[in-house]
């Protein structure tokens, strides 16, 4: 079953022709991989699913994108809703400068939960799907900017999954990591797959491998081919995945 | 030594002279004023100075509480109707206006801080005290017309330091609460304000600072009666306009009394200048704890 379902969706900046022609199905609850030179659209395009586009005065679409089945650019869509479903992981480690229990309990604050009980308990339990309560189970009302950048992304991360999202966008979450905290975020994807559906971008190859069912490799605002994650790597179709896999370009 | 070097080296120095000799002149000044100043504190006695509700040079009564209690009171009223205003006028300019509108705005409100304070004090005495005297009574001259003045002139500081604090709030944040379904305006409330809070309190305090010493334009309007006032419509005297009033005229401990009025304005303006210092640093180092 699919989650997401884009169909000949095309997006501009301005005159720039920034995705072409893109369509795809990202399935529902696995892990798909985006993978591509820097400038091809990956980022663009994950933004474009929950719509963080809108924030740049020039953008510009054509054709259609579904969650479960519901176009998320019509006019009638709640935006807010759907950022609440699709929640995102930038690529630098983005805490607010405020504590770590308000990082995790902002999102449930702005959709008017306050019972400090329920605040408290899904506090908590976000922070054990992210993996970092037992080390902040103590700190909680400490600044989340005493934090390492490992521990950063993961509260980010449950400050996303606090709100109980369907989708979870991440954008690079490793690339400003080291590599023990880069393996807690992979282990933490795998555990998480099981009820999200994750999308990451990754430059990382080898996280592709790790951490995917399936991977789309983006070149120049097309997507070249998509597949099992398997598959795209041990058997690429597509001459230009293969060089680009291989390490000939890119 | 290459030509290079050289001239790397007299801009060096250039630049070191050349701060080394304001530095010196500022030092002048104060010094200037202290050592005016401070035979009104030993031969009037401090506390009679300070305290003093009787300010009649005739009389050699040297008193400045009233004018203490004048410029506190202008400067509080003018920043509890600049403050808000401009506030609003920054998170505006520096979060919901379209950068056509933002282009327009920000050199219009520039020119503001441009305009003579003369011209203010003209403004205000041909417009505002016949509007505040048909509509208040008295006789317009008031400490409210002088803080109207005042909250006028010290919106452009308030609101240009406030919305470059604004924006430089870094973008990652208004991602980050926009993507987890923030509205717009929950996004500013919730994290762009507080994280800028340090800034515009600084804004605030500089533009406080402003206001406190401006003088011109108070004049003009205020009255300058030697009192503390029961109204907002009552004419009272700042610290700035009793020395620009008299200084024409005095001698002896009266010219000293002057001085004297000048070093508490400084005092006041240096701990204001403290105290936004200090709000800045403190933030820096930590942003929020936990309790922004």
């Amino acid at each position: 079953m699919n989650r997401i379902e884009v169909k000949d969706l095309n997006v501009y900046f301005g005159d720039a022709h920034i995705l072409k022609d893109i369509n795809t199905e990202i399935a529902k609850n696995t892990v798909t991989a985006l993978i591509g030179p820097s400038g091809c659209g990956k980022s663009t395009f994950i933004r474009t699913l929950n719509r963080m586009n809108d924030l740049i005065p020039n953008f510009r679409h054509e054709g259609d994108v579904y969650l479960d089945g519901k176009d998320i650019y019509n006019p009638k869509m709640d935006v807010v809703d759907l950022r609440k479903k699709i929640g995102m992981v930038f690529q630098k480690p983005n805490p607010f400068p405020k504590s770590i229990f308000e990082n995790v309990a902002y999102g449930l604050r702005i959709h008017g939960v306050s019972d400090n009980d329920k605040l408290n308990q899904r506090v908590e339990e976000s922070l054990k799907s992210a993996a970092l309560w037992d080390e902040v189970k103590d700190k909680l009302d400490n600044s989340a900017m005493g934090l390492s950048g490992g521990q950063q992304q993961r509260l980010c991360i449950a400050r996303t999954i606090a709100n109980n999202p369907e989708v979870i966008l991440m954008d690079e979450p490793c690339s400003a990591l080291d590599p023990i905290s880069t393996t807690k975020i992979e282990d933490l994807i795998h555990k998480l797959k099981t009820e999200y559906t994750i999308i990451i971008v990754t430059h990382n190859m080898q996280q592709a491998t790790r951490v995917s069912k399936y991977t789309s490799f983006f070149l120049n605002g097309e997507i070249i081919e998509s597949n099992l994650t398997d598959k795209i790597f041990i058997d690429p179709k597509n001459k230009k995945t293969e060089d680009y896999i291989t390490g000939r370009f890119g | 030594m290459d030509k290079n070097n050289l001239s790397e080296f007299i801009i060096e120095k250039g630049l070191f002279i050349m701060a080394i000799f304001s530095i010196i002149i500022i030092f002048l000044i104060i010094s200037f004023v202290l050592l005016e100043g401070l035979p009104a504190f030993e031969d009037y006695g401090f506390f009679q100075f300070i305290f003093g509700l009787t300010w009649a040079p005739n009389d050699s009564q040297y008193g400045v509480f009233a004018m203490i209690i004048g410029s506190i009171c202008v400067t509080l009223l003018a920043m509890l109707m600049a403050v808000p205003l401009s506030l609003l006028c920054a998170i505006f300019m520096a979060e919901v206006a379209p950068s056509k509108v933002r282009k327009i705005l920000k050199p219009v409100i520039e020119t503001l801080s441009g305009i003579p304070s003369v011209v203010y004090g003209f403004f205000g005495l041909i417009v505002l005290v016949p509007i505040i005297r048909e509509n208040f009574g008295g006789t317009g001259f008031s400490m409210f017309t002088a803080s109207l003045i005042l909250a006028v002139m010290v919106l452009p500081t308030i609101i240009t330091l406030s919305q470059d604090s604004l924006r430089s709030v870094p973008h990652e944040y208004r991602e980050a609460s926009l993507g987890l379904g923030a509205t717009n305006w929950q996004t500013i409330k919730n994290i762009i304000f507080p994280a800028a809070l340090p800034g515009i309190i600084t804004s605030i305090i500089l533009g406080m600072g402003r206001a406190i010493g401006e003088t011109l334009a108070v004049i003009m309007v205020a009255g300058n009666v030697v009192q503390i006032p029961n109204s907002i419509f009552d004419p009272v005297r700042t610290l700035t306009a009793n020395i620009a009033i008299e200084m024409g005229y005095a001698t002896g401990l009266h010219y000293n009394a002057l001085f004297g009025t000048g070093i508490v304005l400084f005092i006041i303006i240096i701990g204001l200048l403290v105290v936004a210092n200090y709000i800045q640093h403190k933030y820096k180092v930590d942003v929020g704890g936990g309790y922004l």
